[in-house]
């Protein structure tokens, strides 16, 4: 039926996914990462942005399933036949959204276009907006759409409520096992945890978060199937579509590009914090020279000469997908090449620091060798360090995605991203009346899943940092006199 | 001193009645101080005695009503001359603080703002409270740096406070306090952060302006010597609460509570001098989170019994004026009655051995100086001579220990015998192999013959490591073989339960640490350790249990310690030897009882005399020190104690005394020695 | 102090000798000036010839780094690596493809990159602060709370958008200025106030919270704990010890960016049309004029090592520990 399709970026990716696996085992076996975690377990802010994070996730990770369908069998050839197009699962799941194009812009839930055109109705030229060929198609009676879109709300939001309560009664099932309490209990501790005397995980948060997600989900669902929920774009296509694959670029550009900056940081701040010497003026002056560059005139530099190389090497990609992919990681590598050097500033002064500290000494004291004392006694100490510049980075390269892209030195203009999205739709806010859905659907999505990776990534900083010490819980008396 | 009789005609200045204050932690809510009752006469110091974490510092705070962020009163009074405190408005509050009632801090390094100048720190209290500015404000802080003996004040107004030393720092905290002309003081631990020489400068400060200005002075301190120098009265706080208040005299001829008893019999003194056990306290202080019921000493009162268990006890008068939160003094306990003292130290048979036997460690004219870089290229410029020139000797099984004041070189001599800095000359053998010479594998077998114990157990283990893994680790590098068995077999030796090898360091208390730390370093079977503070972060119940400690695993093993310390108590107790540092040199050699008992060296006078002891006859004048501890990298000419020393003449100023000693008397450099 | 500030000066030689070694690996030895000439004249104007010409307009038909051909010490300066390094310190850029002189262009465009750069500095830094040292008064309060879920909420939304939202709004639906465009004189101000009001709330939530934490971990210290038992006013402590001790740090990130002023900002130029340098940028990124761009990173490291010097001066003046060391 189909040829399955490895993109390096799809590859790069799931490994990432296997990686994170990984380090989550071994986070259950060290303890004091284990009790980090918890901490930002117990907070509803982090659970309710993790369940978030995890629904753009899987998008992302739907979208990185890539394969090549198969074409008809010609007639009188036995030979398989593959379309050049390269389509992800997501694709196939929302195939109505993708096949599904109008001629040109129309706005959210319309069912007629946006632009007025002439038309022959009833022998007569005239000129007025004509019906969709998709969205609303299926009205008899364009005056039926407000009660149409209401009824399939109100049937989504309960399909979508039904699949929250079926996900959560599961996992409550399986927390009540875990557990060995009864059914009831567990609910109710899930629901009303003992704050007083306990700091319980805020399972309460993901499911109410869940539950919204559930709701939205089941009624765009239920809409998406008449109409276009998010408009459509100039070439008519479906926004909402155009939105849903601009996720897995965000996300690829937030994680992969710490592929390239982590080792570098790491690898880099520990010999120069704890060598010193010649080997620490060494590195600082390379990050001094590269961070004396202001930032985005290294990328646009450093894009412009990638785009030189494989302007001048078309034959290197088979596929237009594979020239994206590859400008992609390019842009990836680029971004990391350009952002290891904070890091790696913060990792020295942390390696200064614990070089002199007495459990580093005791080592020596036994002759434990350079290599080992990094790597037992440097290293787990300044993973929180690591950690928290992970997750605080992620939001800020999604966003200047979207810049990069604005100023030309970003993704391929062929691939759907928010800054190639918000570009596109920009330049059409002077038409009257304006065409604001591209912007507010890419506004939206961008803020929720920034927004949800910041405030994780507070949540996991006050986990991790044992500079932000434990908050009050605010029920400061006042004077008992 | 104010007898008995005063204490009736004066009302008192400050009068604390059920003072209860909580903090909001992770745990829960902690309540750290619980209903607290004493009053302070002016002209009078009360002390409040008590170790880490049981409350003092939070009651300080709730007084002054600045406590943290999580913390807050819960209940209680507090009158300063019969002005309620807990019930005015902030703004009220605020003009009690500074004038009416002021604190001292422990830390003056950090208390200091680093960006403004004396003077205007200075300025800000005369402003706020006396109305003062500009010339007449300079002139009043003038007088003030004067009271309290900054030499040169004029120019020293102007000065930032990192260009004082830590002495002088707290003596410009003092002023500040003065400022605002406080009727009540607070001092929290206000000399804990500096030497001893110091320390006897700044609490003869204090109880002279005590003397002059009639203030009523509220000393927190963890030290009886300091108690025993400074209070006229005395309660004493565990576990958030008073639990005894008596005045000076009485808690020190006949201290009441067993707690109290316990603190005096853990304090390691020359008066037990015979390296005998000290007394312990089991356990540790119980967290402030807990419900109590019963007595909170319960689980560490050698003396307790079910009540103690089942019933909080109540105040019972113990003597004239004392009175003390225990059953035992319940008239209706009579039978109980008279508590016995508790065990008194056992003295063990000291493994003395015999002189001349042949030495385990031999340092000849150690030097390490760090070089000071400046200019454009970071030229050389000067060297931080942090040891210049020592020499001496350790024989197997004894202990040789290394006093001196911070500063003076003491750490840098135990890393450069364990090579954990390069000395920059001088020999250091071991059982008569040259150290210094060593390549880097014949090095690390001789690692296992030398060892170190650090002074603080916070930092000294890895946090990310598992116990087990920690004491391995040693073993491991020296291939000894770090199997379970062994690491179990050492956890006991050092008195901690074999399952704690799969914990994690924080899960220990510092004293539980620092014996960790010991394991660590018994690992691999060492001839000799460099204890380096190992007690100083610790609680004297705490010092107590590693004292004894090390004392047990040297008889048992025959180890030789190098101790390094600034605790002279601590050298009473469990030293053969002594060695006296100032400035990078030795200044005093020999065996405790001739440099203890009969100093020579003036330095070492005024070191000892300058002790505060925990017995009435803590008022014996100190032969006073002048001064601050110059910089090594800059020091005196000659005989470095030349500007300090009462003794002092020309040939001081430019010739340098060697180490000598005649007729086996101990060795001192000094030109004048007795 | 004087030897301090000669040393750091010094520090910035090789510093800027290897920023001009990277920019050169960039441009030149990345892609060949011969690739690079057969993509600008596109496919079908290719020939030899018109390659030897495109880069002998340029200067690009030396060798590289090593002129065997040339005579004596000729053979390492008569190269693309001298020839191009030395005309960039002596500040001579050379000409733009479309045969403008780069150095002029910039110095006409200076002016106007400014006029938006330095209000927004300055104003935004005041704002921020003031905020930060707000939420800190406040602290442990519903005010603070909410002002730091503010903080981050406005720091989730790209600039784009704060850009695209303003223009939209005041100068679309409101009318209050024109959308776009720049004049001299007095009549600039009507063409800056938006681009300065959206930058400087775009940059609020960021910077806020940044100086919140700052703020908050100086309110720790001891010696704050002692300017309170002085019975000093919170106000006081706030102004007086507080901020003049989270000075430190902030200046750090502040007075850097001071020289890089200069060079405006690439997206509120774009959208606003001022001919700034960073639209100048900007375009010359769109248009793949390389000489331009190298221009424009030479100069902005130039402008980040002089912000590094400034800030050590700036120690100099808040904090005594250095200016007396
Ligand atoms: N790495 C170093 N570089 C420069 N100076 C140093 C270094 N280590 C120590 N010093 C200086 O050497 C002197 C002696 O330091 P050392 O730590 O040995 O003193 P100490 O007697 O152990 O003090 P304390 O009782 O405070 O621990 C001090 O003046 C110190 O500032
Ligand atoms: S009440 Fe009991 S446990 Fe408490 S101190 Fe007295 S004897 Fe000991
Ligand atoms: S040599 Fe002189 S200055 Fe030094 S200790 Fe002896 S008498 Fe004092
Ligand atoms: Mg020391």
């Amino acid at each position: 039926m189909f040829r399955p399709v490895f993109l390096w970026s799809d590859i790069l990716l799931w490994a990432m996914v296997a990686g994170c696996i990984a380090l989550a085992v071994y986070c259950r076996r060290q303890d004091y990462l284990r009790r980090a975690w918890r901490r930002v377990g117990e907070s509803g802010v982090a659970m309710a942005s993790a369940t978030i994070l995890a629904a753009f996730v899987s998008v992302g990770l739907l979208d990185s399933l890539h394969y090549q369908p198969r074409l008809p069998a010609q007639e009188g050839s036995s030979e398989v036949q593959y379309a050049p197009e390269v389509l992800s699962a997501l694709d196939a799941l929302v195939a109505d959204l993708r096949l599904n194009k109008e001629k040109t812009y129309s706005a959210p839930l319309a069912t007629h276009a946006f632009a007025k055109e002439t038309m022959e109705r009833d022998g007569v030229q005239t000129r007025d907006y004509p019906r969709l060929k998709w969205g609303g198609a299926h009205l008899e009676e364009v005056a039926g759409r407000d009660s149409d879109l209401a009824r399939r709300a109100a049937s989504g939001a309960f399909y979508g409520l039904l699949l929250w309560a079926v996900v959560v009664g599961v996992a409550v099932g399986w927390m009540a096992l875990a557990r060995g309490a009864p059914y009831g209990a567990t609910c109710r501790t899930v629901w009303r945890p003992d704050t007083a005397t306990t700091r319980p995980i805020a399972w309460r948060a993901v499911f109410v978060t869940l539950a919204v997600l559930c709701v939205i989900g089941g009624v765009t669902a239920a809409w998406a199937a008449g109409y276009h929920v998010f408009g459509t774009d100039k070439v008519g296509q479906d926004v909402l579509y155009l939105s849903l694959k601009s996720v897995r670029t965000a996300l690829l550009i937030g994680t992969l590009t710490t592929l390239v900056t982590l080792p570098l940081a790491v690898a880099l701040g520990l010999i120069a914090g704890f060598r010193g010497g010649w080997w620490d003026d060494a590195i600082q002056y390379l990050y001094t020279v590269l961070n004396s560059i202001p930032g985005v005139l290294l990328i646009a530099a450093m894009v412009l000469m990638m785009q030189v190389i494989i302007d001048t090497h078309p034959e290197w990609f088979e596929t237009a997908a594979e020239r994206a992919d590859a400008r992609l990681l390019a842009l990836c590598f680029i971004l990391g090449l350009t952002s290891w050097t904070g890091l790696c500033r913060l990792l020295r002064a942390e390696t200064l620091k614990l070089r002199e500290l007495d459990y580093v000494q005791a080592a020596r004291a036994f002759g434990v060798g350079d290599a080992r004392i990094m790597a037992r006694h440097i290293l787990p100490n300044l993973m929180h360090i690591v950690l928290i510049a992970l997750v605080m980075d992620f939001s800020g390269l999604v966003l200047s995605e979207a810049v990069l892209s604005y100023i030309g030195i970003g993704v391929d203009s062929s691939m759907n991203s928010f800054g190639t999205m918000i570009n596109a739709a920009r330049l059409e806010l002077s038409r009257e009346p304006v065409v604001w859905w591209s912007l507010a659907a890419a506004f939206v999505l961008m803020l929720a899943l920034v927004l949800a990776a910041n405030l994780f990534a507070d949540a996991v900083r006050d986990a991790f940092d044992p500079r932000f010490q434990w908050r009050a819980r605010r029920i400061l008396k006042k004077v008992a006199a | 001193m104010s007898g008995p009789d005063v204490r009736h005609v004066v009302e008192p200045l400050l009068d604390v009645r059920g003072l209860i204050a909580e903090l909001d932690t992770p745990a829960g809510i902690a309540r750290a101080v619980d209903g607290l009752d004493f009053e302070v006469r002016a002209g009078e110091t009360m002390a409040l005695l008590g170790e880490s974490g049981c409350g003092k510092s939070m009651t300080a705070g709730a007084l002054m009503r600045l406590l943290p962020d999580v913390g807050y009163i819960a209940g209680g009074s507090v009158k300063l001359a019969g002005r309620e405190l807990t019930t005015l408005t902030e703004a009220q509050m605020r003009e009690s603080r500074g004038s009416d009632m002021a604190m001292i801090f422990q830390e003056p390094a950090t208390s200091l703002n680093p960006v403004l100048t004396v003077l205007q720190q200075i300025g800000e209290v005369l402003a706020t409270h006396r109305g003062l500015r500009g010339a007449p404000a300079r002139a009043r802080a003038l007088e003030l740096l004067n009271a309290v003996g900054i030499p040169d004040a004029a120019r020293r107004l102007d000065e930032y406070p990192f260009q004082f030393s830590g002495g002088m720092k707290q003596r410009a905290m003092i002023a500040m306090a003065l400022a605002g002309e406080p009727r009540l003081l607070i001092a929290d631990e206000p000399t804990t952060a500096l030497d001893v020489t110091i320390q006897a400068q700044v609490l003869d400060l204090l109880a002279r302006l005590q003397r002059e200005r009639g203030m009523a002075v509220l000393l927190i301190t963890h030290d009886l010597g300091v108690v025993a120098r400074m209070a006229h009265q005395i309660g004493v706080m565990y576990a958030g609460q008073l639990i005894e208040q008596a005045p000076r005299a009485a808690f020190f001829t006949r201290p009441a509570h067993p707690y109290s008893k316990l603190l005096f019999d853990a304090l390691p003194d020359a008066a037990r001098h015979g390296r005998g056990e000290l007394a312990t306290i089991p356990g540790s202080v119980p967290p402030l989170t807990t419900a109590f019921t019963g007595c909170r000493l319960a689980d560490r009162c050698p003396q307790a019994w079910s009540r103690c268990r089942d019933e909080a006890p109540a105040w019972h008068e113990a003597g004239e004026a004392q009175r003390v939160r225990c059953h035992l003094y319940d008239p209706a306990e009579t039978a109980r009655a008279a508590p016995t003292a508790t065990a008194p130290s056992t003295v063990v048979a000291d493994g003395r051995i015999e002189a001349g036997q042949a030495r385990l460690l031999s340092v000849r004219d150690l030097k390490v100086h760090f070089p000071i870089r400046r200019g454009v290229l970071q030229r050389v410029v000067g060297h931080v001579r942090a040891v210049d020139g020592v020499s001496l000797d350790i024989r197997p099984g004894r202990t040789l220990a290394l006093v001196g004041e911070s500063g003076c070189g003491k750490t840098t001599v135990g890393k450069a015998i364990l090579r954990l800095i390069e000395p920059t000359g001088g020999t250091v053998s071991l059982d008569g192999q040259d150290v210094g010479s060593l390549s880097r594998s014949a090095l690390r077998s001789l690692r296992a013959r030398m060892q170190m114990v650090f002074q603080d157990p916070y930092g000294s283990l890895n946090p990310r490591m598992r116990v087990g893994e920690i004491i391995g680790e040693g073993m491991g590098a020296l291939q000894q073989g770090g199997d379970g068995m062994a690491v179990a077999r050492l956890l006991e030796q050092v008195g901690l339960r074999a399952d704690m090898a799969d914990r994690y360091p924080h899960e220990f208390s510092g004293g539980q640490r620092q014996r960790i730390a010991i394991a660590r370093s018994l690992a691999v079977q060492p001839a000799l350790i460099v204890c380096d503070e190992p007690t100083s972060a610790l609680d004297v119940s705490v010092q107590a249990q590693i004292l004894n400690l090390l004392g047990r695993l040297q008889r048992d093993m025959g180890l030789a310690y190098l101790f390094i310390t600034h605790n002279i108590a601590v050298v009473e107790h469990l030293a053969h030897d002594v060695a006296v540092m100032y400035l990078g040199r030795i200044v005093e050699i020999g065996s405790v009882d001739q440099v203890l008992g009969a100093p020579r060296h003036p330095y070492t006078k005024a070191l000892l005399s300058a002790v505060p002891r925990a017995d009435l006859d803590a008022a014996t004048l100190p032969q006073k020190l002048t001064g601050d501890l110059p910089s090594p990298a800059d020091p005196p000419s000659g005989c470095h104690f030349h500007p300090r020393c009462p003794r002092a003449q020309a040939r001081c100023r430019t010739d340098v005394p060697v180490l000598e000693g005649h007729d086996g008397r101990q060795a001192v450099a000094c030109w004048f020695a007795d | 102090m004087i030897a301090y500030i000669i040393r750091r000066l010094l520090y910035a030689i090789p510093i800027l000798i290897g920023v001009n070694l990277i920019t050169f690996l960039l441009f030149f030895v990345v892609n060949s000036p011969d690739d690079i000439a057969r993509m600008q004249l596109g496919a079908k104007r290719v020939t030899p010839e018109a390659i030897e010409k495109w880069k002998a307009e340029r200067g690009y038909d030396k060798p590289l780094v090593w002129n065997a051909a040339a005579p004596g010490v000729a053979k390492a300066t008569d190269t693309i690596l001298f020839d191009k390094s030395v005309r960039m310190f002596a500040l001579d850029f050379g000409r733009a493809d479309d045969g403008r002189d780069i150095a002029l262009e910039i110095r006409s465009r200076m002016g106007p990159s400014l006029a938006i750069a330095i209000p927004t500095f300055i104003l935004g830094l005041f704002v921020t602060v003031s905020f930060a040292l707000l939420l800190v008064f406040f602290r442990n309060t519903a005010l603070d709370v909410g002002g730091v879920v503010l903080c981050v909420a406005a720091m989730s939304i790209s600039g784009l958008f704060y850009i695209i939202g303003g223009q939209y709004l005041v100068s679309k639906v409101w009318n209050l200025v024109p959308i776009s465009g720049y004049s001299g004189g007095l009549d600039a101000g009507k063409f800056l106030i938006l681009p300065v009001l959206i930058s400087v709330v775009g940059g609020i939530g960021a910077s806020a919270r940044w100086y919140r934490t700052l703020f908050l971990e100086e309110i720790n210290k001891d010696y704050v704990r002692t300017a309170r038992a002085k019975g000093l006013s919170e106000l006081h402590v706030l102004f007086r010890h507080v901020l003049k001790n989270a000075m430190i740090p902030i200046l750090t990130g502040v007075v850097v960016v001071i020289p890089l002023l200069f060079m405006g900002s690439l997206l509120l130029e774009s959208f606003f049309g001022i001919p700034g340098l960073g639209s100048y940028t900007i375009d010359a990124i769109g248009s793949q004029d390389f000489a331009v761009v190298r221009s424009m990173v030479f100069i902005g490291s130039v402008l980040y090592i002089v912000g590094l010097l400034l800030t050590d001066i700036s120690y100099t003046l808040v904090d005594p520990r250095v200016r007396l060391k």
